[in-house]
């Protein structure tokens, strides 16, 4: 893996093209060399931007004036300005056919679908205010809306292609949470506040397929996620466990539970150790120099393969706190269906990796900090960690390595995103970007 | 007299040489008694070197002192005779030994009840615990749902509010009405397809809804094409399972006393081959075929591990016996050497069986047969004699019928002959007394005298027999003579009855009504033809 430079960003999306922006100017680069290829300048600071789907437009949302800018990749004069005004703007976000755009207004009051091709404008009443209200198919066609009205959560259902709406449904639910289609658009998954483990599954004409409920009191749902193929759904709740559901009778097949020992043979445990930093035999200089002093404070680390049984560091949930930080809060499936990350955060510092085949834990990472974020390759069963160090983890069925962010100084990468095409990762700290390129394995 | 603690009774060992140190300390008496309880009792064999190690020869004295203290110091009378004496009261000791038999007993009792208490309050308090646990559960869960309704209830009245105000807010917003436009684009973008954009109509509207539909058709149609594929990949799956399962099955090495559950398999086994075989051509996947499937897979993978079973057994059997190779391969062959005794034993059995069936059912048929023959032979017997006796009544009436006829013929005869007599008796007398007369007329026609001859003949008879016998007055006719000629002849040859009766064949048997006028009529005509054939000679003679 090689690393570029690093750079100052404030926000980035990376889909295709790497692109940065510096409070209130956009910055576009290539993706494999990083030059700069645009420079834009918007009115104000920028909070989100967002490429099309067709990378051939990008928006960048203002959310303080409630202002949305759109900038052209072909044509760089073009250029697009939508003012919400005192309605105020709290998202926004492209449709799948990458010529509208949705503006939530503030107070969830409405949202406004503005063309950039006609010059209509549709708006979506009482929308939800939660977590992920908006739904759009894989494919494209169909965007589900979650509403509340009169205190009753509802569910619209419309088609994309000239936003006329298609369902619209009351759901069985207190408080809606989030709604996600499954991969193959044929079946809407909604599920509940967390003081409610619920699930439902609608069919795209709105029927309720099922409903499933793991049990009653105690807090429920904290996550949620479908499996590439659609044949899963995995629900990871506050008791550190992770049910998974099959799409042929939507019940569930197991249960995936997160103990603080790990006590199966079967389950390989790489742990995260220190390496001691080797000094020279010279003679430390004062003041040190810069290299000898990164060199000095920067640790090395490495895996270590612990025998089982594994006890793991575990946190004891406070009990008094709203959001406790108990139960399964990340879940991913890797591109090709045959593994599940999971995070339980009373053990913060480990990623568990389930067999999908088997059904079975295969691999428990533990970091040395606490989880930060991961994200599977899109092509490949390859999963990147980050902990909040200058470091990033990669597993795969092969083995797990530790990646150095080469340079000056500390680079706290606390997000990371893969690039479409897998050979590239974009790793973010605070404040800053660099990108890391993979080499590609050669097949013989 | 104080306090006095027991005796520490340690573990004893069989070693009788262990002197047992005793504290005898003071203790009250009723303390003592329950600790006395927690002396365990030693067995039977230590029982034997702690009564030794207690006393022994030397130490008697001191031993039965020591014990005549304790008992008196626990409330039983003393073992001395007197007070102070040496001489031992053995009633008084016996006695002793008793009471403190009989008080073991009742504190062995009294231990098992306590146990039994306390072993049903212990359970009695650990049923009380869950009880008051799912108690406490139920509260809580109680209290939660009522806090948690409340709750809503005021979540629901402040979302209320809040849309009140949203609502407010947004008329204002929309009210505003910014003057400036909300949009401003440099010039509108083609849609990314190409396309126009499109009004909307019911038509799209049902257009859309076509759509839906068809993407939802087509997932259902992809997913079941999927299951289908799946299904039949295992169905391939399990007959090849099943096939090799049946080729590891060693098909004729098997036990007699398997054959029960294995034959009705076997063919069972053949017959789903069959089956099944044709219903892959099919790819039928209803409800009989896959139970049909799994159940004979089932069958045979219980029959493949009650195989390895066996196999291990034997393997381990071989093992931990420490048979060499030889052993083992002999035992192999001599069970199937008993395998094959076994079957030739049933067979044998089998055979014997069949043959004393046959044999009975011999048996049972000679005896049928003959009693059968016999019933025959009696029955033909019957039949010939029945045909013998028909025979014979024709015989007797063709005889009757003949003697009738004989008797009407010799009634004639003897009419013709008495006649015939009469003639001649007449025609002789006409003679004589033409004779006498010198016979003038010699033309006395000649068949005329025959017949007056006969007639007189007959009066010639009638005198004759007239000169014998005071008879009956017979009349010239015949025809209504004939009985009491009968009569007379009868009469007349009653004395040659015998003779005459004689002279018939000696068929009769019986004696009828019938009979005896026929006997009579018999009688009289062989008498009478006798007696005429007399009387005719006798005539004849002058």
């Amino acid at each position: 893996a090689s690393f570029c430079r690093v750079f100052k960003i404030s926000y980035l999306n990376f889909e295709r093209f790497p692109a940065s922006c510096v409070q209130h100017r956009l910055v576009v680069r290539d993706a494999s060399t990083l030059q700069i290829l645009h420079l834009y300048t918007c009115t104000d600071q920028i909070q989100y931007i967002e490429w099309s789907s067709d990378s051939q437009f990008i928006l960048c949302a203002m959310y303080k004036r409630g202002l949305v800018q759109v900038w052209s990749l072909e044509q760089p004069d073009w250029h697009c300005r939508i003012d919400e005004g005192s309605a105020g703007l709290v998202a926004s976000c492209w449709s799948p056919d990458g010529r509208h755009i949705l503006n939530t207004t503030e107070f969830h009051l409405r949202i406004t679908v503005w063309s950039l091709c006609t010059k209509s404008v549709s708006y979506i009443k009482y929308p939800k205010a939660c977590q992920q209200g908006v739904a759009f198919t894989k494919d494209g066609r169909y965007m589900a809306v979650a509403e509340r009205r009169d205190c009753k959560d509802f569910i619209s259902i419309f088609v994309c292609r000239n936003w006329q709406l298609l369902r619209h449904f009351d759901t069985e639910t207190q408080d809606l949470f989030g709604i996600e289609w499954a991969p193959n658009g044929c079946v809407l998954a909604a599920w509940d506040t967390c003081l409610e483990y619920k699930v439902l599954l609608y069919s795209l004409d709105g029927r309720l397929l099922s409903s499933y409920r793991a049990y009653e009191w105690p807090l429920g749902i904290k996550s949620i996620a479908w499996s590439p193929s659609s044949q899963f759904l995995a629900i990871g709740s506050f008791d550190e466990k992770v049910r998974i559901l099959n799409h042929v009778t939507w019940k569930k097949i197991t249960e995936l539970e997160h103990p603080a020992v790990i006590t199966n043979k079967k389950t390989i445990v790489y742990k995260e150790v220190e390496k001691s930093p080797t000094l020279g035999t010279e003679r430390l200089s004062f003041p040190p120099t810069r290299a000898l002093a990164s060199s000095l404070f920067s640790t090395q680390s490495k895996y270590d393969i612990c025998q089982v049984p594994v006890s793991l560091n575990y946190i004891k949930p406070v009990a008094d706190k709203a959001n406790p930080k108990v139960g399964v809060g990340m879940l991913a499936f890797s591109a090709d269906n045959c593994f599940l990350a999971t995070k339980n955060d009373n053990i913060p510092n480990a990623v568990w990796i389930w067999d999908m085949r088997k059904l079975k834990l295969a691999v428990v990472l533990e970091q040395l900090y606490s989880i930060q974020c991961f994200q599977w390759d899109p092509c490949q069963p390859r999963l990147a960690v980050c902990t909040g160090s200058s470091r990033v983890y990669l597993w795969s069925p092969a083995g797990c390595v530790v990646v150095k962010v080469p340079g000056e100084g500390d680079f706290q990468i606390v997000s990371l995103s893969w690039h479409s095409s897998g050979d590239s990762m974009l790793l973010l700290s605070k404040d800053h970007f660099c990108v890391c390129y993979l080499e590609r394995e050669e097949v013989k | 007299m104080g306090d006095w603690r027991t005796v520490t009774v340690p573990l004893l060992s069989s070693d009788s040489k262990n002197i047992f140190p005793y504290t005898s300390e003071r203790k009250s008496p009723a303390s003592m008694s329950s600790e006395v309880l927690r002396l365990s009792l030693p067995s039977a064999k230590s029982m034997h070197s702690f009564f030794s190690a207690f006393c022994t020869e030397e130490n008697i004295e001191q031993s039965i002192s020591y014990i005549d203290r304790e008992l008196t110091t626990m409330g039983f009378p003393s073992i001395y005779v007197e007070s102070k004496g040496k001489e031992l009261d053995l009633v008084s000791m016996v006695n002793c030994m008793n009471e403190l038999l009989v008080l073991q007993h009742k504190n062995l009792r009294a231990q098992e009840e306590i146990e039994i208490q306390h072993l049903k309050l212990g359970s009695d308090m650990d049923h009380l615990q869950n009880c008051y646990t799912k108690l406490k559960v139920q509260k809580l869960q109680n209290v939660i749902s009522s806090r948690a309704t409340q709750y809503n209830h005021d979540m629901k009245r402040k979302e209320r509010e809040y849309n009140k105000l949203k609502e407010r807010l947004h008329q204002l917003v929309m009210n505003k009405k910014d003057k400036k436009l909300a949009m401003e684009v440099l010039n509108y973008v083609g849609r990314a397809d190409g396309k126009r954009g499109a009004w909307r109509t019911d038509k799209t509207e049902a257009r859309n809804e076509e759509e839906m539909y068809k993407v939802l058709l087509s997932d259902y149609e992809q997913r079941q094409k999927q299951l289908l594929l799946e299904n039949t990949e295992l169905k391939k799956v399990l007959q090849q399972m099943k096939k090799d399962i049946i080729s590891l099955l060693p098909p004729q090495k098997q036990k007699p006393k398997e054959r029960s559950e294995d034959g009705p398999v076997l063919s069972d086994q053949e017959e789903d081959i069959g089956e099944l075989n044709k219903e892959n051509m099919w790819e039928l996947s209803c409800e009989t075929v896959r139970e049909q499937l799994t159940n004979s897979i089932r069958k045979q993978w219980r029959m493949l591990k009650n195989h390895v079973e066996k196999l291990d057994n034997q393997v381990s059997r071989g093992h931990s016996g420490a048979l060499n190779e030889k052993d083992v391969i002999s035992r192999e062959d001599h069970e199937l050497e008993t395998g094959k005794l076994e079957l030739e034993i049933q067979q044998c059995k089998e055979m014997i069986r069949t043959q004393q069936q046959l044999l009975q059912q011999q048996l049972t048929c000679d005896d049928d047969t003959t009693l059968l023959l016999q019933d025959c032979y009696l029955l033909e017997e019957r039949e010939r004699l029945q045909e013998e006796w028909r025979l014979f009544r024709e015989q007797k009436r063709n005889f009757e019928k003949e003697r009738k006829s004989f008797t009407e013929a010799a009634i004639r005869l003897g009419l013709e002959r008495k006649a015939f007599e009469e003639d001649r008796g007449a025609w002789l007398k006409h003679q004589f007394l033409s004779m006498t007369a010198d016979c003038k007329s010699e033309n006395s026609t000649t068949p005329s005298a025959f017949l007056r001859s006969a007639d007189t003949d007959l009066r010639l008879v009638r005198s004759a027999s007239q000169q014998k016998r005071p008879p009956s007055v017979l009349s010239t006719t015949a025809s209504p003579e004939p009985c009491q000629i009968s009569q007379y002849i009868t009469q007349n040859s009653v004395a040659s009855e015998k003779p005459a009766a004689d002279y018939l064949p000696n068929l009769w048997v019986g004696s009828d009504g019938k009979e005896e006028t026929e006997e009579c009529t018999k009688t009289w005509e062989d008498s009478g033809l006798d007696t005429l054939c007399r009387n005719l000679h006798m005539e004849q003679l002058p």
